[in-house]
């Protein structure tokens, strides 16, 4: 069949024109579809507006039982839902606890072995028992829950759900009636037995064995029995005195258990969800305690899928509790008082979105899509800069943007180890710590924070952190044996001087005598990467410089953590993040007692020293006062000459907000800041639609050129057809 | 047919115990049960005691594979392997080292999984197979070779590159679909869009190369140049005779991979927070939680056997001569 040329040039044009036009009506039925405004918002268009937050996690929680949950990606969630007796001041610093669901702070009264009490200044010899006194605020009621529905005649509506019941759920929420009730003393004694029961698996229950009396007792009792069996059996050392007050005896005199009160573990729990989530084929639906918390929080969870989002609502039986009107003279400046005495919380619903990479993240971030981020090591240099004085700010951009940074040094020491075990670099012979003072000096972690953690840490003194009591700041808390004081700051001692001690411990130039080459260390390491191996590299070249050979002994985790606690590895990296405010919560990784080898504890680096130990049972139970103060120094001054540890750093986290975000006050150990928030929803729907308008014209280009390139093909068809 | 379907099935499970054999003894060669409960107890504060309550609550207390010290048939069934294993055979996946009901988590991700795999998968198709026919119509010319350079172009990229760079596109620098997120039923619409189009962009390469080369082994035989003696147009000929004669090829790539959709794509969902199960497996791998390992391995090796029955079936619908005996 021939086709004549005319009629082949029309066909031409009529396939341009149709694929003009299809472009043309798929570009109308978007733009017809979507907000033109926004259409990359990835939430509802409905909550603009609304005062919501907007956050993220990277990693699903395990857990949301307060009995269980340990981990900070816990404890963002229920922090928000449960409330321990007590909790941190907001503003407050150094860290001071005030009372949450208590009415004030515990009675604390010291008994003898009889029982009998005495005064508040005996000696911690004669104190047997130490009795906690808790009074509950009145009005304080559950969050609304279905474990908690009553019908008309006061019985529980869903306590005996049947098969055909349980079949259509999928979530709580189908479950239609919620109820409530006030909060009792008695759901605190519950909690504390229920972290007792071993079928929970709560972290805590071996340390509490040790403070809590009848707490071990109470564990064997119930062993074999159901989990709703701790209702009706007893605990010696906790009692409900009434419906508002209750009893904690701990064996001996321990302080710092003022502390455990503020934390997750001791929050309350209803008798009642243990009966309702240990109903058979509940669990089938992952309906369980721990998916689906029951506290009397600011906040409930309303949407729990850990795979995609988390929304915590109000709670609308939330009891009066107002924002702090005192705080650290700097906070008033800040703007931090300007919410003095209102009610919490400020915000109606916060969002909790599954992020788990962090360019994603930072995009959504940056258009306003999050309301607050942590600053990645890959944006880092985007976000922060860092001034001649070695101070951190904001890049031009985010200035431009109105984000806000905060930084603060965190409660946690991340520190170089040497196995006191072993027979080169542990025992307390002068050769040994005349080896590890020089290392000390040698290893500059002053440039690892600088290289590995884009200047995000301060070089650590020694076991304390900033921000706990005892630290001392300026050239009385300086390690003299690294440092010298100069120029108003600590200065790293010279390598002289590190040779000098090497020398002195019979390796000088880091020759091993007796085999006449470089000494030969082995680093034990989880780092094993192709991202580790600058800093494993770097390791080598410091300890290189003292003319030591170091090896890296690279192992899984497993194979690591079996090293430590059978006491083959010979110098490690750790770090502790402290559970509590207090010096005891540091300083006790280095007591004999609790050393990693013999006694499985905590003390990784199995350091053992008479005079340390004796100092620190001395230091541990004391109220701080001046000699606790002094008992603190002349401990880390034993630590430092016998350096069982490098001190490395202490981690500066650095965050940024978006100038919506109000009330911003880092708060390293309260988890509950979220009451404490509020935005403003108006800026940021402002300033989002103006960073987030659509550009189409690249599109149109983009299908401008798909037609410049389909033409040839349709003139080669063409010719194809005529030949 | 069906006696041979019937014989393919129970050719199953010996190779699904074989799977499940392996599995075990790969996971327990690496990670003992302590090791287990220590990763799932935390780092602080975990006693032995502690360790031995969690193996005993979670059923690793018992001997891994043989109970020499127990009766008759509990030497077999008193052990981890059979407590953990005999329930799979009747897809009862059992309670995660985390305490969820594996179960429904499967079953809640699937479906995020398969919203993104099969579109990806038949647009995908569909666009490769129309480019490797366009090429296969201009071959020998600028065209086809030009197409052929595009292709290995596309190939060298890695898909890391497409996920970021279609993020920095059209999320970033054009704002016009959200950068990643999900959302139920048609609103999931606009967070899919993105990962599709790059999903099929991704796939062009190595797709019409793949599709071009079985249309030129066909493009080659009697009977199209019979079709085309016979006046029919080239397309005509693609389309009416080649392509159905390309099908068993095409089929046995396609449908092999039909069932092992609803199993995700780790990158691609971990990059547009899709809760799909691509990343189920690898998560559960790093927190050493065996109970959805063993699942996932698995139903993964379940739906591959699936997947080459379901290739053999479809041999014969189209092609008449193949006979399934």
């Amino acid at each position: 069949m021939l086709i004549n040329p005319p009629t082949g040039r029309l066909q031409t044009q009529r396939i341009v024109m149709k694929i003009s036009s299809c472009a043309a009506f798929l570009l109308a039925v978007l733009l017809a579809a979507c907000q033109p405004s926004q259409l990359n918002n990835p939430y509802s268009d409905a909550d603009t507006q609304q005062s919501i937050l907007y956050q993220s996690f990277s990693e699903r929680p395990k857990h949301l039982d307060p009995a269980v949950a340990y981990s900070s990606n816990e404890y963002a969630f229920i922090a928000q839902i449960y409330e321990p007796p007590l909790q941190y001041h907001y503003l407050k610093r150094p860290y001071e606890l005030t009372p949450l669901t208590a009415s004030k702070m515990p009675q604390v009264q010291y008994l003898n072995a009889k029982g009998e009490a005495l005064p508040a200044t005996a000696a911690e010899q004669d104190i047997a028992f130490t009795d906690y006194l808790l009074d509950l605020q009145d009005g304080v009621r559950y969050q609304p829950h279905p474990a908690l529905a009553k019908n008309a005649h006061g019985d529980y509506l869903y306590h005996h759900l049947t098969a055909a019941d349980i079949a259509p759920l999928n979530t709580l929420n189908d479950l239609p009636e919620t109820g409530s009730r006030a909060l009792l003393a008695e759901d605190y004694v519950y909690q504390i037995k229920r972290l007792a029961h071993p079928k929970n698996q709560s972290p805590i229950a071996e340390i509490m064995k040790n403070y809590i009396v009848g707490f071990a007792e109470f564990a064997r009792q119930v062993a074999d029995k159901p989990k709703t069996a701790v209702k009706d059996l007893s605990m010696s050392g906790v009692t409900a005195l009434s419906p508002t007050q209750y009893r904690i005896r701990i064996k001996g005199k321990y302080p710092q258990f003022s502390y455990w009160l503020a934390m997750l573990f001791f929050a309350p729990m209803p008798w009642e969800a243990d009966v309702f989530y240990g109903q058979a084929g509940l669990q089938d639906k992952n309906i369980t305690l721990d998916w689906f918390p029951i506290g009397t929080g600011a906040y409930y969870l309303a949407e729990n899928n850990p795979n995609r989002r988390m929304i915590l609502q109000k709670n609308p039986h939330f009891h009066p509790e107002a924002y702090p009107s005192e705080g650290e003279p700097s906070d008033q400046a800040k703007g931090l008082l300007m919410d003095a005495g209102k009610p919490l919380p400020f915000i109606g619903q916060a969002v909790f979105m599954l992020e788990k990479e962090t360019i994603p993240y930072w995009s959504k971030f940056l258009q306003g899509y999050f309301d607050a981020s942590g600053i990645a090591s890959d944006n880092f240099d985007q976000a922060v800069q860092f001034t001649g004085g070695g101070e951190a700010r904001l890049t031009d951009a985010m200035r431009e943007k109105g984000m806000q940074l905060e930084t603060s040094v965190e409660t946690s020491s991340f520190y170089m180890g040497f196995n006191m075990l072993d027979a080169t670099v542990g025992g307390n012979t002068d050769k040994a710590r005349k080896l590890r003072q020089a290392l000390a000096i040698a290893v500059d972690f002053e440039e690892f924070i600088s290289i590995f953690r884009n200047g995000r840490g301060v070089p650590a003194q020694g076991v304390v952190p900033p921000g706990i009591y005892g630290f001392a700041d300026g050239p009385t808390g300086i390690n003299t044996e690294v440092y010298e004081w100069q120029d108003k700051k600590p200065h790293r001692k010279s390598l002289e001087a590190a040779k000098q001690l090497m020398s002195e411990a019979g390796y000088a130039n880091g020759i091993d005598p007796k085999t006449g080459q470089a000494l030969i260390l082995y680093f034990d390491t989880m780092a094993a990467g192709a991202d580790d191996r600058p800093m494993l590299n770097w390791y080598r070249k410091q300890f290189a410089k003292l003319g030591i050979e170091l090896v890296i002994r690279a192992t899984d985790y497993n194979r690591f953590q079996e090293k430590m606690r059978n006491g083959n590895a010979q110098i490690f990296t750790w770090g502790w993040n402290a559970d509590y405010p207090d010096p005891e919560n540091f300083l006790f990784l280095l007591y004999g007692p609790n050393s990693k080898v013999k006694f499985g504890g905590e003390n990784a680096s199995n350091y053992q020293n008479p005079e340390f130990d004796r100092l620190f049972e001395k230091m541990r139970n004391m109220d701080n006062s001046e000699e606790r103060y002094r008992l603190i120094q002349q401990l880390q001054a034993q630590v430092r000459h016998d350096a069982p540890w490098l001190f490395g750093f202490h981690p500066k986290s650095f965050a940024l907000y978006h100038s919506w975000y109000k009330n911003l006050k880092p708060n390293l150990m309260a988890n509950n800041q979220l009451k404490y928030t509020r935005i403003n929803a108006q800026e940021r729907a402002q300033k989002r639609e103006a960073w987030n308008r659509p550009v189409f014209w690249p599109l149109g280009l983009a299908m401008a050129g798909l037609v410049v390139l389909a033409l040839p093909a349709v003139r080669a068809y063409r010719r194809k057809l005529q030949g | 047919m069906t006696q041979y379907i019937i014989r393919r099935i129970l050719y199953a499970f010996p190779i699904l115990l074989g799977v499940n054999i392996l599995t075990f003894v790969l996971f327990f060669v690496v990670n003992s049960p302590d090791d287990m409960a220590r990763l799932q107890l935390g780092q602080k504060h975990v006693t032995q005691q502690a360790i031995d309550n969690w193996k005993h609550q979670h059923g690793y207390d018992l001997p891994l594979l043989w109970d020499g010290h127990a009766s008759a048939e509990e030497k077999l069934t008193h052990t981890i392997f059979f407590q953990k294993s005999a329930g799979l055979f009747v897809f009862n996946f059992g309670v995660s080292d985390s305490g969820r009901n594996i179960g429904a988590d499967i079953q809640e991700r699937a479906l995020p999984s398969l919203a993104l795999a099969l579109p990806t998968l038949a647009i995908g198709l569909v666009v490769n197979i129309c480019l490797a026919l366009m090429m296969v119509l201009f071959r020998s010319s600028y065209l086809e070779q030009a197409g052929m350079v595009l292709c290995v172009l596309l190939m060298s990229v890695s898909s890391l590159f497409y996920i970021i760079g279609g993020q920095f596109f059209a999320g970033k620098l054009l704002k016009l679909v959200p950068i990643s997120g999900y959302d139920d039923g048609f609103a999931a619409f606009k967070f899919l869009v993105l990962p599709i189009a790059i999903g099929v962009f991704s796939g062009i390469g190595s797709g019409v190369r793949w599709y071009r080369t079985l249309f030129l082994e066909e493009v080659g035989k009697d009977y199209v140049r019979t079709a085309r003696a016979k006046g029919l147009t080239e397309t005509a000929a693609l389309f009416r005779h080649v392509l159905p004669n390309a099908m068993i090829p095409i089929l046995t790539g396609v449908v092999v991979v039909l069932p092992s959709l609803f199993m995700g794509s780790l990158i691609m969902e971990s990059f547009f927070s899709i809760p799909g199960l691509g990343s189920y497996t690898i998560d559960a791998i790093n927190s050493q939680d065996f109970a959805i390992v063993r699942a996932m391995v698995f139903l993964g090796s379940v739906l591959y056997v699936l997947g080459l029955l379901l290739t053999d079936i479809s041999y014969t619908l189209v092609d008449p001569r193949v006979r399934l005996s």
